[in-house]
């Protein structure tokens, strides 16, 4: 018997602790006298008050979609990828090595390309830690963290001293040639007559993300696959006593998920950047655990998740251009978000349970 | 239909005055932050004081990411801000594709000489020349006869401070010796306080006693540690010789404030071009104040000042680190 209905799991709990996250946010923003009222107008109308706050919060949202979905694949597994910021920065390195050095004729092309490349990139750098867990037992969240490291460093290492063009001084690589250049939602939207802010870098790997998590709840909860995923992750034993090898399973649900956190690179690095810079995954993949534990993992609830954390970022940038409400806070703000929906999970969890046993014992 | 009127009337006007309100000036911090005690900071002086004079008001954001340039200047530009004031030589990618896009935008890059933009008023200083003035007097001070040098990040940029440095110092005394050393090379070295009071230790420990920090907040380290050491530093951009009186020589000033106080003081007029600040233009310069008076002898004085006035006159040459990108004075 569940505990409770399934919209009070999906909707309410996710809604209460949002709400728990903004009055303390309040609270914080009272304290250092400026007005939470005015804060919150600023950052609906910075963030969707117009089709170019739109356009930043979709392309924030995109990131995260890649991100949240790609936790949300290793959960399933009960495998906790904390190396999606490694996977989407090795995903980076491959997008810029496939627009840099091959001539592609069309965009539509070297977006397929440059999927596939940074799928490679992104799954390659999760396969180590998944065989080490596999094999060896060494425990995933210590390896993936680790390998966030090693990634920032190969990273700092290539952009230094390889693909820095010469006489630059900036640690970032040459820019792309116009032909790989995506179009943005602007140029996707025009020729439906619909005007949207050609500022913003929303632009088609919005729509990329998108058959993402439809191919990803296909993957799930449509296929054999996605059965051993689930069943894997429910129980490991039963799993094995069922003939599904653990191997197997760790090993695929863990590059699925490095693949899927290497293609963000098609939004940061080949739609909006055009070049390869340092940071250029913004913490994207940390994000993405907390949009992957608020969507429940559930391809839909990654999307809304996304679409929540996309505001919070471009609301947070707005906050920060301008109020003087110092960056440090914006970022004290957006991790009450994090620790709420995410870590705090069971403080609004339990009482809600106890309220709706209690319900239910009233009417019967 | 009167009442129609005046209520158009009245959203028009609303929204003209918003839009008045809007123009005014922007101001980009590169990743060191505004209270870097140096580069930035500079730019946050030279536009505090604008804004103390005129009464008038700028915005501004401190960035956290690289990822965070292009962003930063769209949404200025996009609310009308002008003159747009950006720091560091990071921003030139990013402007170089922004600019153009906003055309009756002026923007501010300094540090930036290169780009090929109608909008754009670019500045370069001649580190160079104001870093061989603090070089000689560096030489001068020390007893051991060994200098040193700390930069940020390791790019031409911060090689051109090194070159100079070095170039004075051994104007002055000829088996001088230079020890220098990189913080690193990623941004991250701007603001690495840490690592540069080790690096301060490691080079005291090869015998240097007067060291040069160009290295942005990296510097602040290096500054804190040489006066706890007992030797002397030499401050960079801002006039840093407050930071620990009688510790520090001097420091070699690149007057970055007095660039961002003129850009906003133009305002909109703003003049666009390539503008180098030399010695003459007094763009670049060395501090003198009550606090490293003491340490600064007459001799020292009228050294270095002859030497400033022979580079403006072209009797004296500092060789630029860009022109074949290499020092005749010091390997890095």
């Amino acid at each position: 018997m569940e505990k409770m209905p399934k919209w009070a799991d999906v909707v309410l709990i996710p809604l209460i602790s949002l709400i728990l996250a903004a009055i303390l946010s309040a609270l914080v923003i009272l304290g250092i006298g400026e007005d939470p009222v005015e804060a919150v107008n600023l950052m609906v109308t910075g963030a969707l008050g117009s089709t170019y706050g739109w356009g930043y919060t979709l392309y924030y949202a995109t990131n995260f979609l890649f991100t949240g979905l790609a936790v949300a694949v290793a959960f399933h597994a009960r495998m906790f990828n904390i190396g999606g910021e490694g996977q989407a920065m090795l995903g980076g390195l491959g997008v810029a090595l496939v627009c840099l050095y091959i001539p592609w004729p069309h965009w539509s092309l070297a977006l397929l390309g440059a999927t596939v490349g940074a799928a490679l990139f992104g799954a390659a750098w999760a396969a180590v830690p998944a065989y080490l867990q596999a094999k060896r037992g060494s425990h995933i969240v210590i390896t993936t963290i680790m390998f966030n490291f090693i990634a920032a460093a190969v990273l700092n290492y290539v952009l230094v001293n390889l693909l820095r063009p010469e006489g630059s001084m900036d640690p970032a690589s040459a820019r792309f040639a116009e032909t790989v250049h995506l179009p943005t939602l602007h140029e996707l939207l025009a020729p439906f007559g619909i005007s949207f802010s050609k500022a913003a870098p929303a632009n088609v790997s919005f729509i990329l993300a998108l058959i993402a998590c439809v191919v990803v709840w296909l993957l799930i909860w449509r296929t054999k696959l996605g059965y051993e995923i689930r069943a894997y992750g429910h129980s490991e034993p039963g799993a094995n006593y069922a003939g599904i090898s653990s191997v197997k399973i760790i090993m695929i649900a863990m590059l699925i998920s490095g693949g899927l956190a290497g293609m963000m690179a098609t939004n940061n690095v080949m739609g909006e950047a055009e070049r390869l810079v340092l940071n250029s995954t913004e913490g994207a993949g940390f994000i993405g655990i907390a949009v992957a534990l608020m969507g429940r993992s559930h391809p839909f609830g990654v999307f809304l998740a996304a679409i929540l954390f996309g505001f919070l970022y471009q609301g947070g940038a707005e906050l920060a251009l301008w109020t003087s409400i110092p960056r440090e806070l914006i970022v004290v703000i957006q991790a009450l978000v994090i620790l709420f929906t995410g870590a705090l999970d069971n403080m609004v969890r339990m009482p809600l349970e106890k309220l709706f046993l209690a319900l239910r014992k009233g009417k019967a | 239909m009167t009442i129609m009127k005046s209520l158009l009337g009245a959203a028009a006007s609303l929204a003209l005055t918003a839009g008045a309100a809007l123009a005014e000036p922007a101001l980009i911090f590169d990743l060191g932050g505004k209270f870097d005690k140096s580069f930035n900071e500079a730019a946050h002086n030279g536009a505090s004081r604008w804004a103390e004079e005129t009464g008038g008001s700028y915005r501004e954001i401190e960035l956290q990411s690289e990822a965070q340039r292009e962003q930063a200047l769209r949404r200025f530009a996009e609310a009308g801000a002008n003159p747009v004031i950006t720091m560091g030589f990071a921003m030139a990618d990013p402007l170089s594709s922004v600019a153009a896009d906003y055309p009756d935008t002026k923007f501010v890059a300094v540090d930036v000489t290169w780009l090929d933009a109608p909008n754009i008023r670019q500045i370069g200083f001649a580190e160079h020349e104001g870093s061989y003035l603090v070089g000689m007097m560096a030489a001068m001070a020390s007893k051991s006869g060994t200098v040193g040098f700390v930069g940020g990040m390791d790019i031409p940029l911060i090689r051109h401070f090194g070159c100079g440095y070095a170039q004075g110092a051994k104007a002055v005394n000829p088996d001088v010796t230079i020890v220098a050393n990189m913080t690193g090379t990623t941004p991250a070295a701007w603001n690495d306080p840490v690592k540069g009071s080790e690096l301060t230790k490691a080079q005291i420990s090869q015998g240097a006693d007067v060291i040069y920090a160009a290295a942005g907040g990296t510097g602040v380290g290096v500054l804190q540690t040489a006066a706890d050491e007992g030797i002397l530093s030499i401050g960079v951009d801002s006039n840093q010789n407050h930071l620990h009186p009688g510790k520090v020589l001097t420091s070699m000033l690149k007057r970055v404030d007095v660039a961002v106080y003129d850009a906003m003081k133009a305002g909109e007029n703003l003049e666009t071009g390539v503008f180098n600040m030399g010695l003459a233009e007094e763009g670049v310069g060395y501090a003198l104040d009550d606090n490293n008076a003491p340490l600064v002898s007459d001799d020292m004085k009228a050294a270095v000042d002859k030497a400033r006035q022979d580079i403006i006159d072209g009797n004296l040459s500092v060789v630029s680190y860009y022109e074949n990108d290499s020092c005749p004075a010091i390997k890095f």
